[in-house]
């Protein structure tokens, strides 16, 4: 079995990875922190991957990235909060079972949503369809605020607590490695040149036979699900959900690591993904603490600084080598 | 008040087709150098409306020429990044200790409140100040825009920036007018709002700005009376919604009602509606 | 018949840019399409495919209506075209140009490439080598890699072609093929457009200005003008149709003894 073969090929470094850093953190050589910071960086990998399926690679121009991460993340919060306090803290595969189809539910929530929400807006073209959707992330905002008026557990406006420490590193890390392979795997078959058509020229797209509306609507629906699990992810690592954590500014935040990686840029992405979170929380650490909040001083500083001198992207159009489509092997 | 912010998009995007998301920073920036002015100098109004507007301008200026120009050739979305990036710039810049800090300050009223009631409706002399000083800057605008030699090459690379350079018309001064133009007015909608909500703070310009630009959007982005109508729609609904639902769903309210136009006329309601050339 | 046009008519604000246009393409015939500037052939192909909805009138495709279908529909069913201002994903490969268009014909679903099973590289091997023989059509087969955006003008206009053709159309479109394209050019263009409809038993419909290539592939020509179908023939009698020469060089004017004067309406 082929397929079976590239899997294993893809995943074991991987695992590999995770089953050090596992290690190293068990033993307390790895500091907890930077742990946290490593998984962080996985999620927002994770979203930002799913952003530059829909902006990258189809080309539609999406300002509300981060309601859909937040409604992947309560969404799998609520799930796990009703239902893992069943178990045991032995029944350690039924618990995993809860927390995956949590996510799984989380980020089916959030595709749900972009397919209603990109029915009637991906109509609308380029600027317009941006502005539409940062509406509709201050729309989610607004009831994420007034969510606990709906259900109590949702926290609202205070926020939401108690959720289950459940993202550990090889969650994260399986997460994202499915993440990339399926993103890879979409983009370099008939569907993703389907997508990358329509980005290029709409009409050229459909006077080839694709469905144009069709296809915008599955890159929406498909990249909002990424967020949607990522989402479960980051509310399973840090146990609390602000509103604020997912208002327009955190879609802004994901928009500037795809454009900074490379737009269509799988590599770009994610380097950009980690430099991005690295340096965040690298900064919180390393400047002295009178500085700290230079930091949103310096961030904006290297990204006009970076636009600047790489208007395209770090990476441009380069890819590491396993992301490359292998036409010409 | 939300016409003047919106204004200042509407102008820039019919330009240069850029969201200037900094825009909404620039509004702020206008409202602290009159609190400067009043609390510090205590300049009379007229000077400290001046300043405001002159000051944005000036900063918007330097932003154009610093983080926009460059990218003029480069893809759109570089421009709208270093533009996010402006804008976060300013809004934690100014907040350091060391500019004009984190906290809340309370604008210091230049006039006595009045209010007087006209046929049941109460009327305060600050809504009064708003209306006249919205108006005569629309008057002004409207007169650069359509009677003066600059506002011509303003409407010409609108048009066709390229065919205008070939005209003729000096499209980076003309460009630089425009955001200069934009920004005063957000500076001059700054000391307004410090005059109406006497409580400014360095991120006081991200909702306003963001609602600003929907309201652009609403009326139809790149057209003037669209701004204004887009504004007054924004700003009536926003009331009736505090009036009549509460007060926690009013952020939302404007970007159903954006949401809704969207749908029904794809380029705003005063847009006038592209049809690309096959 | 294998198209068929009936009183299409397409207005734009106020302007009749197709008025009751009339035609029939025979199975296999080459036709072409000239007229002045403006005056209607574009925005005809573009009421064809779909792009445009017309305001009256009907197209058929083998004697099945397609009117106002979606276009990417009417690609499915057997028309292709190219651009007046050529269409391509210009960040793509050429080969990749070339693949799109099979995407309608590609024989896996969404699961088997998530999981890139056999049935995937089989397929991506034949529509690869597939879009490398519609390439080595247009001798264009050793510029695979290279991005669309970075060849030459003429081998952009053979690439638009080549990627048409991949759509394994029955009726082929072409909206001014030579355009910019110097004598030499042409010629092999007329070389390839022969070849072509001959190879893939291929109905064509061309638009042009270059009379060399009109009046010499062209077994029938339709003219248009004010949106109207003013005449159409075998391209001998359209050389000497008064009307023609009229829509070309105006009406013969007392005045100036001939100067060119557009039909005011």
């Amino acid at each position: 079995m082929i397929f079976l073969k590239n899997i294993a090929k893809a995943v074991l470094p991987f695992a590999a990875l995770s089953v050090l850093l596992q290690f190293l953190s068990a033993r307390g050589i790895l500091n907890p922190y930077w742990v946290q910071i490593f998984q962080l960086a996985c999620i927002v990998a994770i979203s930002a991957l799913g952003l530059n399926l829909i902006y990258g690679f189809t080309g539609l121009f999406s300002l509300g990235h981060a309601a859909f991460y937040g409604v992947g993340a309560y969404t799998a919060a609520l799930l796990t909060k009703l239902y893992v306090g069943a178990y045991g803290d032995e029944a350690v595969i039924a618990v995993g079972a809860v927390f995956l189809g949590s996510l799984l539910a989380g980020g089916f929530a959030a595709a749900f949503l972009a397919f209603l929400v990109g029915l009637p807006t991906l109509r609308l073209t380029s600027d317009y369809l941006g502005i539409a959707t940062l509406g509709f992330g201050v729309i989610m905002k607004v009831l994420f605020d007034n969510a606990d008026s709906l259900v109590p557990q949702l926290g609202g406006a205070r926020g939401m607590t108690g959720i289950a420490r459940m993202t550990g590193i090889p969650w994260a890390v399986a997460a994202l490695v499915a993440a990339i392979l399926v993103i890879r795997n979409l983009v370099h078959s008939t569907y993703g040149r389907a997508l990358i058509a329509i980005r290029e020229d709409e009409v050229a797209a459909a006077a080839m036979g694709i469905d144009t509306f069709r296809f915008k609507l599955i890159g929406f629906t498909a990249g909002c699900a990424f967020a949607g699990v990522a989402g479960g992810l980051y509310a399973h690592l840090y146990t609390f959900l602000h509103p604020s954590s997912f208002d327009f500014m955190k879609s802004f935040d994901v928009l500037m690591i795809v454009v900074l990686g490379g737009l269509g840029n799988i590599t770009g992405t994610l380097v950009a993904s980690f430099a991005w979170i690295f340096l965040l929380e690298g900064m919180r650490v390393a400047l002295p603490p009178e500085y700290i909040e230079f930091r949103w001083v310096l961030i904006p500083l290297l990204l006009i600084v970076t636009m600047l001198v790489r208007p395209r992207g770090l990476f441009g159009v380069r890819e590491f080598p396993f992301l490359r489509s292998k036409v010409y092997r | 008040m939300y016409a003047l912010i919106a204004l200042g998009y509407t102008m820039v995007y019919g330009i240069v087709r850029l969201i200037n998301f900094a825009h909404g920073d620039v509004f702020m920036v206008g409202a602290f150098l009159a609190f400067y002015s009043v609390e510090k100098f205590h300049l009379p109004l007229p000077a400290v409306f001046a300043l405001a507007a002159g000051g944005a301008a000036l900063l918007a200026v330097v932003i154009e020429w610093v983080a926009y120009r460059p990218l003029r050739n480069a893809p759109k979305i570089a421009a709208l990044i270093t533009a996010i990036g402006v804008s976060l710039f300013l809004e934690y810049f100014t907040a350091l200790h060391q500019v004009f800090g984190p906290n809340y300050y309370a604008f210091p009223r230049p006039f006595q409140v009045v209010s007087l009631e006209i046929g049941g409706i109460t009327v305060t002399n600050i809504q009064g100040v708003i209306l006249l000083v919205t108006l005569a800057s629309l008057g002004a605008l409207q007169f650069v825009v359509y009677r003066t030699k600059v506002g011509r090459g303003m409407r010409a690379v609108s048009h066709d920036a390229v065919t205008a350079g070939l005209m003729g018309v000096n499209v980076n001064a003309v460009i630089s007018f425009t955001f200069g133009l934009g920004a005063a007015f957000a500076g001059i909608g700054g000391v307004l709002y410090g005059i109406a909500y006497p409580q400014i703070n360095t991120f006081m310009g991200v909702m306003p700005g963001l609602k600003a630009f929907t309201a652009a959007v609403l009326g139809g982005i790149g057209s003037i009376p669209g701004a204004v109508l887009g504004a007054l729609i924004m700003g009536q609904s926003e009331t009736m919604t505090t009036a009549y639902l509460s007060s926690t769903y009013r952020d939302g309210i404007a970007f159903v009602l954006l949401i809704a136009v969207l749908l029904w006329k794809p380029t705003g309601i005063l847009g006038k509606a592209r049809t690309e050339k096959v | 018949m294998i198209l068929e046009v009936q009183g299409l008519t397409r207005y734009f604000g106020g302007v009749r840019a197709l008025d009751g246009v009339d035609f029939r393409i025979g199975r296999g015939e080459l036709a072409g399409i000239i007229g002045p500037n403006g005056s209607g052939k574009t925005t005809l192909f573009n009421v064809i495919t779909g792009i445009y909805r017309p305001d009256r009138g009907v197209v058929s495709l083998e004697e099945g209506e397609i009117t106002g279908l979606p276009p990417d529909e009417i690609a499915r069913r057997g028309i292709a075209r190219t651009f007046q201002n050529i269409r391509l994903f210009r960040e793509l490969t050429v080969v990749d140009n070339v693949r799109i268009a099979h995407h309608p014909h590609v024989g896996y679903g969404a699961i088997a490439a998530l999981l890139r099973t056999g049935a995937f590289y089989r397929e991506e091997r034949r529509t690869r080598e597939q879009a490398e023989e519609f390439l080595s059509i247009f001798s264009l087969q050793d510029r695979g890699k290279a991005l669309a955006k970075n060849l030459p003008y003429g081998d952009q206009r053979k690439l638009e072609i080549a990627r048409a053709l991949a759509t394994r159309p029955k009726v082929l479109l072409l909206d001014e093929p030579a355009a910019g394209m110097n004598p030499s050019e042409v010629t092999t263009l007329m070389e390839f457009i022969l070849r072509i409809r001959e190879r893939f038993s291929l109905t064509v419909l061309l638009i042009e200005h270059q009379m060399r290539l009109v009046m010499g592939i062209c077994e029938r020509l339709i003219v248009m003008d004010f949106g109207q179908v003013i005449a159409r023939g075998l391209p001998g009698e359209i050389r000497r149709n008064r009307q023609v020469i009229e829509a070309y060089l105006g009406k013969r004017d007392d005045t100036d003894g001939g100067g060119i004067r557009k039909k005011a309406r």
